[in-house]
């Protein structure tokens, strides 16, 4: 209800807005609703949504699979952790877009070079944030499992693992967001197709409706994901814990 | 199963650079199904003996010789139970094993069927230290630990906890170490007592115990604590 009550807030803003402008530089909601609609009845939205969410995915799980574990690697090993400290310090500093430059030059404009320029983007945030969490793991619980002689793979399942859920978590949100950002600047650069490349027409043929219209079905998208995926999973993790006033 | 320790030392190194000795000269055996009760001053370096015989700690000199396949099971001063399973599911993933029959028993024993499947979280403080000592049972150990397994406790609960540690440790016949503060609890479980001086922790005394558990009463109990009083004066 709230939700709701705040979106229709936003589109109050919106019109108010568009109106004080012009349609010129803000086209109010319908014009922009028009546009989407026609997108769609085309089947372009739904094709370019699909691919760069195909690519969100790919590049996603992709960085967190390595990120988390290289980040277990250095929280656990010392040597893995300063062996691997100044390559993240390179890597978190490294500015996306001379990442997804260097793998378009390096790899060519091909789809391997626009996900593994996303996903390098992504991996040293993964990186630290699971490493945190490997440096706070109980080393109560970890003598408990050694003591009982819980097995190796069963121990890491159900005591390692659930008290990594939280910054897996974390990691998993704060890297989509990333991801989101950096997938339309890589399509924007170097794909003939997605979200980012629609964009870059629009904004040369000065479409603005058109513009928005791919711009607000992303961000819808996006919404849909983080409540629908990423808010269910959080719970159901943390599901244990006594719930926050 | 036969536990013989030989610890030579013990020492720590603190944050300082020094290095200071816990245990030294730390000499026993503890026969198949025997309890062996540890009293000493708090801080005389109990639990750092109790993580070398469970094997977590392998960083002195010495040696510690029970059966490489002994089952161990072990509660330890805190609950260290998972606060994201379920009572139940504490106790299975370190009982695999256990069946339904006897895991259903051990729950009733302990007063814990209600609470199979509340998280710990939910759960005070003395009900957590009964989840882990159905832990420990559940596993069927050969060797049980107990480190303070009822400290903080109200007596009356207390009582009853130990009234069940007796009956669990003779149904079946487990080599037993115990420490405790509570005279209580060293009188009415012990075979033998092993009464340890302050840091660097040795054994001043030992004092077998031959009446059989269930058989003590309420005179040779207080006769007993009587006795283990004068000892630990003498010894002071």
């Amino acid at each position: 209800m709230l939700r709701l009550l705040s979106f229709a807030v936003f589109l109050a803003v919106w019109w108010g807005a568009a109106l004080l402008a012009g349609a010129a530089k803000l086209p109010p909601p319908p014009a922009v609703l028009a546009a989407a609609v026609a997108e769609a009845g085309s089947g372009a939205l739904f094709f370019n949504l699909g691919v760069t969410l195909a690519r969100v995915a790919l590049a996603f799980t992709l960085a967190m699979t390595l990120g988390a574990a290289i980040g277990y690697l250095m929280g656990r090993v010392r040597l893995a952790n300063r062996l691997g400290d100044p390559w993240l310090i390179l890597l978190l500093n490294l500015p996306a877009l001379v990442v997804i430059v260097l793998a378009y030059i390096w790899a060519g404009l091909t789809e391997v070079a626009a996900i593994a320029a996303i996903a390098i983007n992504k991996l040293p945030t993964a990186v630290v944030t699971v490493r945190e969490g490997t440096r706070a793991l109980d080393a109560a619980l970890d003598e408990m499992a050694t003591v009982f002689a819980i097995p190796r793979w069963r121990a890491f399942r159900h005591v390692i693992l659930p008290q990594l859920a939280p910054y897996i978590a974390a990691a998993a949100r704060s890297g989509l967001s990333l991801v989101w950002k950096i997938v339309l600047v890589a399509e924007l650069l170097g794909r003939p197709n997605g979200v980012g490349f629609e964009i870059g027409v629009a904004f040369q043929l000065f479409d603005i409706p058109l513009l928005l219209a791919y711009s607000l079905s992303f961000v819808a998208v996006v919404l849909a994901i983080e409540t629908m995926l990423v808010q269910p999973f959080e719970a159901r993790v943390s599901r244990w814990r006594p719930r926050a006033a | 199963m036969q536990l013989e320790v030989e610890i030579a030392s013990k020492a720590f190194t603190n944050a300082a650079g020094e290095r200071f000795d816990v245990l030294a000269d730390l000499n026993f055996t503890l026969g198949a199904g025997e309890v062996g009760v540890f009293v000493g001053p708090s801080g005389c370096g109990k639990s750092t003996m109790l993580r070398i015989l469970a094997g977590l700690d392998h960083d002195y000199q010495g040696r510690v010789t029970r059966p490489n396949d002994a089952r161990i099971g072990m509660v330890f001063q805190e609950p260290r139970l998972l606060p994201w399973r379920t009572v139940e599911e504490n106790v299975r993933l370190a009982a695999p094993r256990a069946d339904e029959a006897t895991l259903s028993a051990l729950f009733a024993v302990l007063e814990l069927t209600a609470h199979r499947s509340h998280f710990p979280g939910e759960l005070s403080l003395g009900l957590a230290r009964r989840v882990a000592l159905a832990r420990a049972f559940a596993v069927e150990p050969d060797f049980l630990i107990l480190d303070e397994p009822l400290a903080s406790l109200d007596d009356a609960l207390a009582a009853r906890l130990r009234d069940q540690i007796a009956a669990l440790v003779d149904s079946r016949s487990v080599t037993t170490l115990l420490v405790t503060h509570s005279m209580d609890d060293a009188v009415r479980l012990g075979d033998r007592l092993f009464l340890l001086s302050p840091r660097p922790a040795r054994i001043l005394d030992v004092m077998p115990i031959r009446t059989p558990r269930t058989a003590r009463g309420d005179a040779e109990i207080s006769g007993i604590k009587a006795d283990l009083a004068k000892l630990s004066l003498a010894n002071m």
